[in-house]
């Protein structure tokens, strides 16, 4: 159980590319910490460097209270699970999770307590005398678990863990992950390209993109008040709705193609100004009502528990969320922006205004 | 019960019919073709090896009359217990256990030394990074696929000066150094996932135990490839062991085979019976080799996954 601090990590590989400006985030203990970002964004870059795998270019990282830059993995107290497992080919389900321990010079019969009771937990009892190869693709993603777990570590790092498998069996090691860590009280840090596990499973999430940290928060945070465009459209299943604005300064807000939106809080900045609002945020009637226009009904999507109405604002894809009472009939609709609902973004600069 | 679900079965049996009458109609051309290319060429393989077998069956004067026999003769139990038992040569000092055994010490000696050597020569290859490491495996490459005969004198001069002729060291040193074995283990060991790496350095594993508990056994089956190669090639070497010794009782089998029919001794018939009996001695081990470890070879293929 420990704290970690990453003080200004930075990291520039020897070809000159700089995979992760310097960067910094305090992870508490027993958080679950989740970072997330497109392919490329660093954050595998930055679990690596926590894990000893890299070198760390600037800065430096603690983990409990000791500064681990120059340890090797193996003394940093860490376990870590890998997307395709890594599991040992060769050795069976036991000796895998005995590997490390082993290295240690742990007493045998220590050896075997710690791994009985990882597989007791993870329920692969059964399992313990098979070889890799004779295991599902869930069954191995325990394996690799049980071996992180036996360890006792003070930090888990998850890459990706769930990638490789199908979405049903994904969901479920989800919560079975989570369960697991809180039972345990491990800090937790959590690599995924997948923004529905960083909302479901961080306690906060760091949000990266192109070698930066763009915020980081609980997934509350995040969703409801993102600090950058790219975190507004990354986040959310389906993301964001960006249109193009401007504000004249008075409380004056025009939205391309839309018309005039009144905004109640004075903003710090005029001028052309990006206007973001989440889908179920979007207000659709039948008949024109006040501060309402009209759009056309492209197509809907049917999600069974609602639906999704996709259409076009002047040449920007639109998409609203419907609940199931709400009937549609006839090509136009009229939609309202509720202006309390609306995230307003310098156009320049993509940051939150 | 619909009307679909009766007729289903009655179309099988109709179809399971009609490829049955399909089968028996034409005359299967192609199978008789294909048989009898094979047959030909078993019996081609097959053949001298029978006729070696049948001739060491036979008395030497029978041979040398007759030539080679294709029947069985009265004197096997004889020619294997003189090839084998009785010392023979210019010195009478070699017996064929002797070179048997030389043969094994040469083809084992060959093949474990070529695979541990070319096992931690690509280690390094692929695992190390250091200057000029490209470099330095083209460079063993293309030196070691020069054929021993061409550095066999520069290479005589050597083990003779370090005094090893007529030892086992200077009948296996020199040959071990193995560039196709370098280069299959190299692609070998490319092909281990680096996450394999990563974890076991988060378990705490050094370079030599990642070596030893985790590369060797995901090479096994390689290393099973290897070895069949190797020791088929160590057992056959001729040219090398007639270099690199002179006294008889560090002949190989390869090599005694030759002697015995060299040696006139006054008018004496060559001994063709003893001769053709050391061959079929010689050849067995291999043979063994081949199936024992191509089916190990194969299991290995079948099981692991990387």
């Amino acid at each position: 159980m420990a704290k970690v601090v990453i003080d200004n990590v930075r990291k520039v590989y020897p070809n000159g590319t700089e995979a992760l400006s310097p960067s910094s985030l305090n992870i508490e203990d027993g958080e679950f910490i989740v970072l997330v970002g497109p392919s490329g964004c660093g954050k595998s870059t930055l679990l690596r460097m926590i894990a000893g795998l890299e070198d760390i270019t600037e800065g430096s990282i603690s983990i409990g209270e000791r500064v681990v830059n120059t340890l090797d993995p193996a003394e940093r107290d860490i376990a870590m699970v890998f997307q395709n497992y890594a599991l040992y080919p060769h050795m069976s389900v036991y000796k895998n999770m005995a590997y490390g321990l082993k290295n240690r010079g742990m007493p045998k019969a220590d050896i075997d307590t710690a791994v009985q009771k990882a597989a007791k937990l993870l329920h692969i009892e059964e399992f313990l005398n098979r070889k890799p190869s004779q295991l599902s693709g869930g069954q191995r993603q325990r394996v690799a678990m049980g071996r992180a777990i036996v360890r006792d570590p003070a930090l888990f790092l998850f890459d990706e863990p769930l990638s490789n498998l199908d979405a049903k069996l994904r969901n479920q090691m989800r919560i079975e992950i989570r369960k697991l860590q809180r039972e345990l009280g491990v800090t937790s840090i959590y690599v995924t390209h997948d923004q529905i596990e960083a909302m479901t499973m961080a306690d906060r999430i760091a949000v990266l993109n192109t070698g930066k940290i763009e915020q980081i928060g609980t997934p509350a945070q995040i969703y409801h008040t993102p600090a950058s465009i790219f975190v507004a459209s990354f986040m959310g299943a389906p993301p964001m709705n960006i249109l193009n604005g401007h504000y004249n300064g008075n409380g004056g807000l025009e939205i391309k193609d839309l018309g005039h939106v009144a905004v109640d809080h004075k903003l710090e900045v005029t001028g052309d100004i990006q206007v973001g609002i989440r889908p179920e945020n979007v207000e659709i009637h039948r008949k024109e009502e006040p501060h309402t226009i009209p759009i056309k009904v492209d197509f809907l999507e049917e999600l069974g528990a609602g639906r999704l109405l996709h259409t076009t604002i002047g040449s920007t894809p639109f998409i609203a969320h419907l609940d199931n009472e709400h009937q549609i009939d006839g090509e136009t609709v009229f939609a309202h922006l509720p202006a309390k609902a609306l995230h307003l973004f310098d156009a320049s600069t993509g940051r939150r205004v | 019960m619909s009307s679909s679900d009766l007729q289903a079965p009655t179309g099988t049996t109709i179809t399971a019919a009609g490829a049955a009458a399909v089968s028996k109609k034409p005359f299967a051309w192609r199978q008789i073709v294909d048989h009898v290319v094979l047959i030909a060429g078993s019996l081609f393989m097959l053949i001298p090896v029978l006729m070696a077998f049948m001739t060491s069956s036979h008395s030497d004067i029978t041979v040398h009359t007759n030539g080679l026999q294709m029947t069985f003769g009265g004197h096997l139990a004889e020619n294997y217990h003189e090839a084998m038992l009785v010392p023979g040569g210019f010195t009478k000092t070699v017996d064929g256990m002797r070179m048997l055994m030389n043969s094994f010490i040469l083809g084992i000696g060959f093949s474990v030394g070529k695979i541990i050597i070319s096992m931690l020569a690509a280690y390094a290859i692929v695992y190390f990074q250091f200057r000029f490491a490209t470099l330095a495996f083209w460079a063993i490459f293309t030196t070691l696929l020069l054929p021993l005969e061409v550095r066999i004198l520069p290479s005589y001069e050597i083990v003779q000066g370090m005094g090893l002729v007529n030892t086992y060291t200077g009948l296996i040193v020199p040959l071990i150094a193995s560039a196709t074995g370098t280069f299959f283990f190299r692609q070998f060991f490319k092909s281990v996932p680096n996450e394999l790496i990563e974890a076991a350095r988060i378990d705490g594993a050094g370079p030599v135990k990642f070596f030893i508990d985790i590369l060797v056994p995901l090479s096994k089956t390689m290393i099973a490839a290897i070895f069949i190669i190797m020791f088929v090639f160590g057992w056959n070497q001729y040219l090398w062991p007639t270099i690199m010794t002179t006294d008889e009782s560090f002949f190989t089998l390869v090599r005694g085979i030759k002697q015995i029919l060299n040696v006139f001794i006054g008018s004496q018939i060559p001994e063709y019976g003893q001769a053709m009996a050391l061959a079929i001695v010689a050849m067995v081990p291999p043979v063994l080799v081949v199936v024992i470890f191509q089916s190990w070879f194969v299991k290995g293929l079948v099981e692991s996954d990387k």
